[in-house]
C-alpha cells in the first residue's frame, strides 16, 4: 500500500536530508510548530520529527531529518523516492501561538534550523518585523538560505569555523541582533537543548519573551506514556499534548539533556548492530 | 430430562484451569492460563444451578444470558452457546480472559454463596476460543442504509459501537491514532494475558461486518468532530479515546531517568515490541531490581512483565491492604505466584538518586488503616518514624490516569471537572450526534463496561438517526 509516498527527497550534506511525503490532509491540517511520529516499518521505532514545511496545493509535508542514531540512518538510506513509510501520524502538538509580535527573532541551530521555518513564515505573514539567526558548523552544511532570507527581513548566518557568515555560536548572532535593535519583543528557539538553553540565558536579562520547542524522547505522542514530560517552572508537562513549545526561561534543560540518555546504551547497541549488517555482503 | 441439581449433587469445586507451571511461564510471555477443553467445560457446565431468578445475568454489564449460555455448553451444542454469547457480547474470547469475574457475574453467583462460583468467565472463553478455532462468526444479513458513523479510538468502547452500527446497517469507520487497533488490549494488557492472535480474530470479525479501520489517524488534530461532522460527511461520531495521561506521586526523584509509567513500559514492551529488542527498535528499560507502585490491574502487568525480562526481584508497592487491591483476584494470584514481592501499607516518600540520573532506591513509609475515608476504604496513614529504604534501579507508576486533553483542546466538546467528557444518560454528549463513552466519560474502568457504553452509544445512535432495531 503506497500509503504516506515519498515524493522527493534532497540531501543537505553528509548528515542532514529532506524527505518530501504526500499526506494531502495533514496538508491541510500541519500548523507551524506541529510534529509526527514516524515509524520506518513494522519493526521500527515511533520517532518524532517536526513538520518543516507543508504544502497545500502538492498535498505534501515536510521532514528534514538529521542522521545521528539508528533510525534517522537507515531512514537515510532506504527511504527513497517512491518508496513508502510504514507509519505517520500527525499533526501532534499544539501549533505555535502566532500572536502579533513586532519585531521577531527565529534562532535555529542544527536539527532546528528546518523546524523553525514555519515559525518564521508564520510570523512575517502576521506582519512582524522577522531576524533569522542560524546556525551551522561550516559551509557546506548551509541549507535553505534563499527560503529563509524570503521569509525574513534580516538574516544572520553564523558558522562555527567562520566559513559563511558570521564566525561564532548563534548566541554570538543572537547578540549582534539585540545590539542592531533594542526593541525585541519574542525569540523562537529551535535545537538542541544546550542551544536552547543559551538562547534562553541570552535573552533573559532582556526579558524577551523566548519561546523553545522541546524534544523530549516520546512513544505514542498522544498523552498515553508520560515518557515526554518535562519540567517547566514549578508543573511537569507532557510535551506531546501540552507542547512541544514552552516558554525557555521556565524549562529545565539540565532535566531535559539527563533524560534525552535514558536509553543511550541500548541506542548505541541498536546502531552497531544495524552498521554491522550493512556492512556484510 | 436429568435429575434437577441442587447444591449438593454439583461438582463441589470449581474445576481448575490447567496453567504453565509458574518458574516457567515467569521467563516467558506465553499465555499463563490454558483454557480449558471440552471435558472441563462440560463439568465446570454441571456446576450451574440454573437458578430462575439468575443473579449472574444482573451481574454482569452488559447482561449476557448467563444460564443460557452454560446450559448449551451442557448440551454439547457450543455453536449455540456462542450465538446467545455473541447476541450480547462481541467479544467473549476477550471478557472471559480479562473480567474481574469476582466482582461482576461470579460475585454474585448463587453457588457462590455456600461453594466456589462456577468459572463463567473461564466457560466464556472456552465458547470464544472454540469459535476462533472453528472459523465461527455471526454476520448477520446485513441490510445498508445510507448513514455514514465515525468511530474515534478502537479500544474496546469504540469495537462494541462499531459493531452495532454496522450491523445495524451504517458505513462505520474506525479512526485510531497508534499503527495497529486494539487500545489497551494491544498496548497495555501483555500476551501472557491476552494474545495477540486472539485480539486480532476478533478484530477480524468487525472487518467482517464492514468496518473499515483508519490507523496513523489522530483525531482532534488531523481532523477535527466538528469537521467529521460538517465536512467529511459523517451522520454521527462515537468518540472513545480512552483515558491515558499518567499519574505522577509527586515526590522527589519523580523525573529521575528509571522512573516511568506502567503505560510507557507496557507499550514499549506489549505493542512495539521492545521485548525482542534489538530484533525490534524501540528500546525498554530493563531492572535489576523493579519496584512497581500500585495494586490495580495495570500495577500487575507491569510486575510481571519486569520478571519475564529479567529482573532479580520485583516489588509491589501499595499503600493499603491485599484486601483493597483493584487489580482481578487472580492476577494478583498469580503475581505471587511467579515470585513478585507484596509489600502491602507502604507508601513511597522520595525516589533516591544514584548521582548520575538514574534511580538507587526508593524510600518508602510504613502505613496503618484508619477511618473509611469517601471511597467508603480505610484510609491509610503513615506509620511515624517508620522510613525505610528499597534497593531499585526502576521504579514503575501505576497509580492511575487523568483524562486524555486532546478532544478537550481540539473540540467543542463539554467537559467535566476532572476533564473527562460529559455525556447524559444516554451518553450523548454537548455536541448533537456526537456520543461519548469508555474510559474517556468514566475514567479507567473496565474492558466490559467499555464495552458496555459502547453498545449503549450504540442504541442511542441509532435513535438518533431514527434507524429501528
Ligand atoms: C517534537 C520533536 C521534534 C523533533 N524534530 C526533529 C526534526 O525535525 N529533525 C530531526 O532530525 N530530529 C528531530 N527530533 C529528534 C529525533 O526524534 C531523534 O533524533 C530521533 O528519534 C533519533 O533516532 P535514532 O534512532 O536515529 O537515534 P538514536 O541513537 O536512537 O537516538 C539519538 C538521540 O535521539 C533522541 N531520541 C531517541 N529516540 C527518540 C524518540 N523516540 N523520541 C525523541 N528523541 C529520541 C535521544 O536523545 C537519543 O540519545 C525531534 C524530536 C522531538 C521530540
Ligand atoms: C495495563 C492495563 C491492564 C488492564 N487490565 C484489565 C483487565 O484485566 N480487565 C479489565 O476489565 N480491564 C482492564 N484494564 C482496563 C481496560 O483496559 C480499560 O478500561 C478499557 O480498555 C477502556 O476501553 P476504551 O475503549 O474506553 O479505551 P482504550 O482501550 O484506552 O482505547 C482507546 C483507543 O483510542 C485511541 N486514541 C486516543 N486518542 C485518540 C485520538 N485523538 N484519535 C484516534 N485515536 C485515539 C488510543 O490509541 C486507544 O487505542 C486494564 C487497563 C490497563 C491500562
Ligand atoms: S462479560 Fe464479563 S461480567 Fe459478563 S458474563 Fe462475561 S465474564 Fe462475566
Ligand atoms: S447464578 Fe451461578 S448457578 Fe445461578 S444461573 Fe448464574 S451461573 Fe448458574
Ligand atoms: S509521548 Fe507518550 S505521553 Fe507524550
Ligand atoms: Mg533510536
Amino acid at each position: 500500500m503506497s500509503q504516506f509516498e515519498i515524493v522527493s527527497r534532497e540531501d543537505f550534506s553528509e548528515v542532514t536530508y529532506l524527505l518530501e511525503v504526500r499526506h494531502p490532509q495533514m496538508a491541510r491540517a500541519a500548523r507551524p510548530g506541529q510534529f509526527v511520529i514516524v515509524m520506518l516499518n513494522e519493526h521500527g521505532e515511533r520517532i518524532p520529527l517536526t513538520i518543516a514545511d507543508f504544502d497545500r496545493h502538492r498535498g505534501t509535508i515536510t521532514l528534514v531529518i538529521q542522521a545521528v542514531g539508528k533510525t534517522t540512518k537507515q531512514m537515510q538510506q532506504e527511504c527513497r523516492v517512491g518508496t513508502s513509510l510504514f507509519g505517520l501520524v500527525g499533526p501532534m502538538g499544539i501549533p505555535t501561538h502566532i500572536g502579533k509580535p513586532k519585531k521577531v527573532l527565529c534562532v535555529g541551530g542544527g536539527l532546528g534550523v528546518a523546524p523553525v521555518f514555519p515559525q518564521a513564515r508564520a510570523l512575517k505573514e502576521a506582519g512582524a518585523y522577522v531576524i533569522g539567526i542560524l546556525g551551522f558548523r561550516s559551509k557546506d552544511l548551509i541549507f535553505w538560505e534563499d527560503k529563509f532570507r524570503a521569509a525574513c527581513d534580516e538574516l544572520i548566518l553564523c558558522t562555527n569555523d567562520g566559513s559563511a557568515g558570521m564566525k561564532g555560536l548563534i548566541t554570538d548572532g543572537i547578540a549582534v541582533a539585540l545590539a542592531g535593535h533594542a526593541d525585541v519583543d519574542e525569540c523562537v528557539a529551535i535545537g538542541p537543548p544546550v542551544m536552547m538553553k543559551a538562547c534562553a540565558d541570552a535573552t533573559r536579562a532582556r526579558r524577551i519573551k523566548t519561546m523553545v520547542s522541546v524534544n523530549p524522547i516520546m512513544v505514542d505522542g498522544t498523552g498515553m506514556c508520560g515518557g515526554c514530560r518535562v519540567k517547566v517552572g514549578d508543573d511537569v508537562k507532557f510535551a506531546c499534548v501540552d507542547g512541544p513549545d514552552f516558554d525557555g526561561h521556565l524549562v529545565d534543560f539540565d532535566d531535559l539533556m539527563t533524560r534525552l540518555r535514558r536509553f543511550t546504551p541500548e541506542e548505541k547497541r541498536a546502531e552497531q548492530r544495524w552498521s554491522d549488517s550493512c556492512r556484510m555482503p | 430430562m436429568a435429575k434437577k441439581r441442587t447444591i449438593r449433587t454439583i461438582p463441589q469445586e470449581r474445576t481448575p484451569m490447567r496453567e504453565q507451571d509458574p518458574a516457567v511461564r515467569a521467563k516467558n510471555f506465553e499465555e499463563v492460563a490454558c483454557g480449558y477443553n471440552l471435558e472441563e467445560a462440560l463439568r465446570e457446565s454441571e456446576r450451574c444451578l440454573l437458578c430462575p431468578d439468575e443473579p449472574c445475568i444482573s451481574g454482569c454489564p452488559v447482561g449476557i444470558n448467563i444460564p443460557g449460555f452454560i446450559q448449551k455448553i451442557g448440551e454439547k451444542n457450543l455453536r449455540g452457546a456462542y450465538d446467545i454469547l455473541t447476541s450480547t457480547n462481541l467479544l467473549p474470547s476477550i471478557c472471559g480472559r480479562v473480567c474481574p469475574q469476582e466482582n461482576q457475574c461470579e460475585g454474585v453467583c448463587t453457588v457462590g454463596e455456600s461453594l466456589e462460583a462456577v468459572a463463567i468467565g473461564r466457560l466464556e472463553r472456552f465458547v470464544g476460543d472454540t469459535a476462533i478455532k472453528e472459523g465461527w462468526s455471526n454476520v448477520p444479513y446485513i441490510e445498508r442504509n445510507r448513514f455514514r458513523v465515525g468511530i474515534v479510538g478502537s479500544g474496546p468502547a469504540g469495537m462494541a459501537c462499531a459493531a452495532d452500527m454496522a450491523k445495524a446497517g451504517c458505513d462505520v469507520t474506525v479512526y485510531e491514532a497508534f499503527q495497529e487497533p486494539g487500545g489497551v488490549l494491544k498496548y497495555g494488557i501483555p500476551d501472557f494475558r491476552l494474545p495477540n492472535p486472539t485480539i486480532d480474530a476478533e478484530i477480524d470479525k468487525l472487518r467482517q461486518l464492514g468496518v473499515r479501520f483508519e490507523c496513523n489517524t489522530l483525531v482532534g488534530r488531523l481532523f477535527t468532530i466538528e469537521q467529521m461532522i460538517d465536512e467529511m460527511g459523517f451522520d454521527a461520531v462515537f468518540v472513545g479515546v480512552g483515558a491515558g495521561y499518567p499519574s505522577a506521586l509527586n515526590i522527589p526523584g519523580d523525573s529521575l531517568n528509571g522512573v516511568l509509567s506502567a503505560n510507557e513500559l507496557l507499550t514499549r514492551c506489549n505493542l512495539m515490541r521492545g521485548r525482542d529488542f534489538p530484533n525490534y527498535d524501540t528500546p525498554l528499560p530493563v531492572g535489576k531490581r523493579v519496584a512497581v507502585v500500585g495494586a490495580g490491574n495495570t500495577a500487575m502487568d507491569a510486575m510481571r512483565v519486569s520478571m519475564r525480562l529479567g529482573a532479580d526481584k520485583v516489588y509491589c508497592i501499595y499503600r493499603r491492604s491485599r484486601k483493597e487491591a483493584p487489580a482481578r483476584l487472580e492476577e494478583v494470584h498469580h503475581a505471587e505466584q511467579e515470585g513478585i514481592e507484596f509489600h502491602w501499607l507502604t507508601n513511597p516518600v522520595a525516589v533516591l538518586d544514584d548521582g548520575k540520573g538514574g534511580v538507587r532506591g526508593l524510600r518508602c513509609v510504613r502505613m496503618e488503616l484508619g477511618e473509611p475515608d469517601e471511597s467508603g476504604r480505610r484510609r491509610p496513614v503513615a506509620v511515624a518514624g517508620s522510613e525505610f529504604d528499597f534497593e531499585t534501579d526502576l521504579v514503575v507508576y501505576a497509580i492511575g490516569t487523568n483524562a486524555n486533553p486532546i478532544m478537550g483542546q481540539t473540540s467543542g466538546l463539554k467537559l467535566n471537572k476532572w476533564g473527562y467528557i460529559a455525556t447524559d444518560d444516554n451518553l450523548a454528549t454537548s455536541i448533537a450526534g456526537v456520543y461519548a463513552g469508555g474510559d474517556i466519560v468514566t475514567g479507567a474502568a473496565t474492558v466490559i463496561q467499555a464495552m458496555g457504553a459502547g453498545r449503549k452509544a450504540a442504541r442511542s445512535m441509532k435513535a438518533f438517526l431514527g434507524i429501528r432495531d
